[in-house]
């Protein structure tokens, strides 16, 4: 039999998907269900003075009103708020008081019997409040830019290394310099599905009286029932979190959001289920990628060697808690310069707490790193490619370790072979077609290969089927796929007759999942759990009379074709289905937790890498930018599934392409809200936005990752393509926008300027 | 009107003022995918909700409500509308068309009666989340209906009210113009 993994299948859960039966959050059909509907805040910072709800309730058919002045009491403690991907400080609460935080903070939550009526009913709730000054613009407060607090989320985002060597005097004495300030706009992940809740309340049918079933819409199910569990006081035997489908994550669904809170408040508080439901523009109230200045800094010696590097940055978090990401080291890991400071830094302002999205600080780190990079390729007349071959590095500077693999050197080969990079004339605006202006870029990229622990379970059942699971979940990265294709494969036994299970709490815990860490971390653990039931397997087989495996060792044999078999002769076999009838008609089952081995691990630096080339066109007139071709070739140890794995990295490009020049939340600081908070004027690629996108993935044999030598693909397809479209965009125009996204505004004005000052 | 708690509990302020009535429910009778039925809707009910809502065909998606993502495509007499973008009492006298409605799969069934634009996505892996899928294909299945798209980039221009934030769009065009070329009458 063939081996599943490393094999491009289509998804399993692909028939529920295309057939509309995948259910999420706000699709489970509940009797008697009520519909909550959120109202928020229209001030930036200040206080509720008054809030009348008189006029909504007298709505017929509205059932309540929940806001800080009705709200029940609840845990007392910011611990009990903090969540699993909680940034150092007090959690946002809603509706713990009058006190305004941010513009479109939820202050009160309508229920009634139907979506509509809440709706409506919405609409008559009138807020007196006392306002605030607030402030709200990086830029004009960049003087209060600081270090950011140290907490638990520090360890997966540890602040910059202390400088080495002496980066002031090697700068001063590099012949070849380049410094550039790069800033980049907030972005909001805008998963397609809303965020939603629903919350199936039931009484009597349990001892305790009360249960909660809660359809979340989370990428973590563990995260929300210990949210919930500690916010009200409900103990974890009456709550069981559910999630089998996510509408797209990118991060937004690390976090415990405001409407699961709300929903359970409710639900607890009128004793019926409830669901609530945000509209697309409260989305926009939501954590989101933060807004940053960057100033990367880069001396080198005439031949290329890099001897100099700086990279600081600041970034916006808001006044109640101290988000931050790892955005300046990265040129610590990709360049091996011996003079090198890194700084960062953040700024509170009167704004949502960020979140974690797509690559979190390494797509905007990477960007203004690798845009130096190329600057500092013009400045030397080299060719960006031959630079970074110059400047290759073996071992991760800022922590002095080798990596556990790195294919860079090939991703770099390879990728150019197939674009066809050494075609490239270096000249900016050498290359046209009709009116419009072509360019070539490329850029690195580079994420982290994390693992940690999870639990699995795996049960051969009488009927010879195999069922896994565990509470991870597959926010459309094909975890259900992978999961079942390792099952598959380490127990012998078709993928068809193998069922795996996630997002639901009554499963064995997983962590969140983000960061490139799930096929790492549950794929571990489904494998440790399907191999300690072949070991109970394999000693059913010893027990039977005869058996060929009786002075064998568990190291003699393999599991395929739905049998277990001796290695050095697999003719030599037991069917699963003589072994479980042997186990007296019983199911063989085991719990596994699989632990990153810290001892093999902590030797080695663990990444994943990327080498990307970009084609643009860039309209002469018109500023207009489109990228007509690009290649990405990864290195990202073993690839499970080729074909989900593609499409992860064509998605991540499509984020590079939108991060690089579409996407970006406008504020209007005088008001402290969002401007274009709807899916027409928050602009995202749509499908003729998108041309040939080619992926290439470079195989890296690692026994260091993991027990399955994968390293992740979720982050590593965004990292480097913002840069390279960058790049793109001077080779064929010239002009270096460090502002992203590249609209054509900014085009226009820096050739208006350029021609101006020529 | 049925009774709701609403009415039945105290409430704080006001309980001399009178109750607001708005929209009373009526009857109104939608024909989904073949199957006529009658639902108690007030006015105001957009067609997606009372698909999601009152009917319980939660294939078609809310991603926006202001017909600015494509999430709740359907086929409304054979042509793609944006089903939030419609109130459900408009559509009395039409054939409404979901994505339960393409396959004639069954519970039982195997995946050889899907769609072929279904078959497609899925070949193709024209999706990840699966959340825009179905108002991709509902999309796409009024794209061939219309029969204006030649080429891949006609696809992608075609295809452009329906976004798919997962980036998908590759396996999207590969997956239509794959069902174009191997049904050439249609197009």
């Amino acid at each position: 039999m063939t081996q599943y993994t490393g094999r491009p299948l289509n998804r399993v859960d692909g028939v529920d998907k295309v057939t509309g039966k995948a259910n999420y959050a706000a699709e489970f059909d509940v009797q008697g269900l009520l519909y909550g509907y959120i109202v928020n805040s229209t001030i930036t910072k200040g206080k509720i003075r008054q809030i009348h709800t008189d006029d909504a309730r007298r709505v017929e058919g509205i059932v309540s009103i929940f806001t800080h002045e009705n709200r029940p009491k609840l845990a007392w403690f910011d611990l009990s708020y903090k969540d699993q991907d909680a940034p150092p400080g007090s959690p946002f609460r809603p509706l713990r008081d009058a006190q305004i935080q941010f513009n479109g903070q939820p202050i009160a939550l309508v229920v009634a019997e139907t979506f509509e009526l809440a709706r409506y009913a919405a609409t008559l709730i009138r807020v007196d409040y006392e306002q605030e000054t607030h402030q709200t613009d990086l830029q004009a407060n960049r003087h209060k830019a600081r270090k950011p607090a140290v907490g638990m989320a520090t360890l997966f985002k540890p602040p910059p290394p202390d400088p080495r060597g002496n980066f002031e005097e090697a700068f001063r004495n590099a012949p070849v310099q380049v410094a550039s300030e790069y800033v980049h706009g907030s972005e909001h992940h805008n998963p397609m599905e809303l965020f939603a809740s629903t919350v199936v309340y039931e009484k009597g049918r349990y001892k305790s009286g009360e249960r909660y079933t809660i359809y979340d819409k989370t990428q973590g199910v563990t995260n929300s029932i210990l949210y919930v569990s500690q916010v009200f006081n409900i103990p974890f035997k009456d709550i069981r979190v559910i999630s089998p489908y996510v509408g797209g994550g990118f991060g937004s669904a690390l976090r415990p959001q405001h409407q699961l809170f709300l929903a359970v408040l409710a639900a607890r508080e009128l004793k019926r289920s409830v669901r609530v439901t945000l509209t697309r523009q409260q989305m926009f109230t939501l954590g989101y990628r933060p807004a940053t200045v960057q100033t990367v800094a880069l001396g080198a010696s005439s031949d290329g060697t890099m001897t100099a590097m700086y990279h600081d940055g600041v970034a916006v978090t808001s006044q109640f808690e101290d988000y931050t990401e790892v955005v300046t080291t990265w040129g610590g890991l990709l360049y091996p310069a011996e003079h090198v400071k890194f700084d960062q830094k953040i700024i509170s302002l009167d704004v949502a707490t960020p979140m974690d999205m797509r690559a979190p600080g390494g797509v905007t780190g990477v960007t203004a790193l690798e845009c130096a990079v190329d600057e500092l390729a013009y400045k030397l007349g080299m060719d960006p490619l031959e630079l970074r071959l110059r400047n290759y590095t073996e071992r991760n500077m800022n922590n002095d370790l080798t990596y556990s693999s790195k294919e860079l050197r090939e991703c770099f080969r390879r990728g150019a072979e197939r674009f066809g990079w050494a075609k490239r004339n270096p000249e900016p605006r050498s290359m046209r077609k009709e009116h419009t202006l072509v360019g070539w870029g490329m850029a690195t990229g580079i994420w982290d290969a994390f693992h940690a622990p999870a639990r699995a379970e795996a049960v051969l059942m009488v009927n010879g089927k195999l069922r896994v699971s565990s509470a991870t979940a597959d926010i459309g990265t094909g975890t259900y796929t992978i999961m079942t294709q390792i099952a598959a494969d380490t127990l012998g036994i078709p993928m068809e007759d193998v069922l795996f299970k996630l997002g639901d709490t009554d499963l064995p815990v997983a962590p969140i999942a983000g960061g490139s860490w799930t096929a790492a971390t549950v794929g571990s653990a489904v494998k440790a759990a399907c191999e300690a039931v072949g070991e109970k397997l394999f000693k059913l087989a010893r027990k039977l009379p005869n058996s060929p495996f009786a002075k064998v060792r568990f190291s003699d044999v393999l599991f395929a074709e739905k049998a277990i078999r001796l290695k050095k002769d697999p003719a030599i076999a037991i069917p699963l289905q003589t072994l479980i009838d042997a186990n007296g008609g019983a199911a063989v089952r085991a719990i596994s937790t699989s632990v990153p081995n810290l001892l093999k691990q902590r030797k080695y630096a663990r990444n994943t890498h990327s080498a990307v080339f970009v084609e643009v066109e860039v309209d002469e007139d018109f500023g207009t930018v489109r990228v007509t071709r690009a290649v990405t070739s990864v290195a990202a140890g073993r690839i499970l599934n080729p074909k989900t794995a593609r499409s992860q990295i064509i998605g991540g490009m499509v984020w590079g392409i939108s991060k690089a020049l579409e996407e970006e939340s406008v504020m209007d600081h005088q008001f402290g809200r969002i401007m274009n908070h709807s899916l027409a004027e928050y602009h995202v690629p749509v499908n003729a936005d998108i041309h040939e996108l080619d992926v290439i993935f470079v195989e890296e044999h690692d026994d260091i990752v993991n027990p399955l030598g994968v390293k992740g693909v979720g982050e590593i397809g965004i990292v480097g393509m913002p840069a390279a479209i960058a790049n793109a965009v001077f080779h064929a125009t010239g002009i270096r926008v460090r502002t992203l996204p590249i609209t054509l505004d900014k085009l226009l004005t820096a050739a208006t300027t350029e021609v101006s000052t020529s | 009107m049925n009774l709701t708690l609403g009415t039945l509990l105290p409430t704080n302020e006001s309980p001399s003022l009178p109750a607001i009535q708005t929209a009373t429910r009526q009857p109104v009778t939608l024909t989904v995918n073949g199957v006529k039925t009658e639902l108690q809707l007030a006015p105001w009910t957009s067609l997606l909700d009372a698909l999601r809502e009152y009917m319980h065909l939660t294939g078609t998606k809310k991603g926006c409500d202001h017909g600015q993502c494509g999430a709740c495509t359907v086929l409304v007499n054979n042509k793609r509308i944006n089903a939030c973008l419609t109130l459900a009492i408009m559509q009395e006298d039409t054939q409404i068309t979901t994505i339960e409605g393409l396959s004639s799969l069954d519970q039982t069934s195997s995946s050889s009666k899907l769609h072929p634009l279904q078959r497609a996505f899925i070949d193709h892996d024209a999706f990840q989340c699966g959340y825009c899928t179905p108002g991709q294909i509902c999309s796409a299945v009024g794209l061939l209906n219309e029969g204006h798209a030649k080429t891949a980039d006609d696809v992608r221009e075609l295809m452009s009210g329906n976004i798919c934030r997962c980036g998908a769009y590759p396996g999207i065009v590969a997956a239509i113009t794959s069902v174009m070329d191997s049904q050439p009458t249609t197009v």
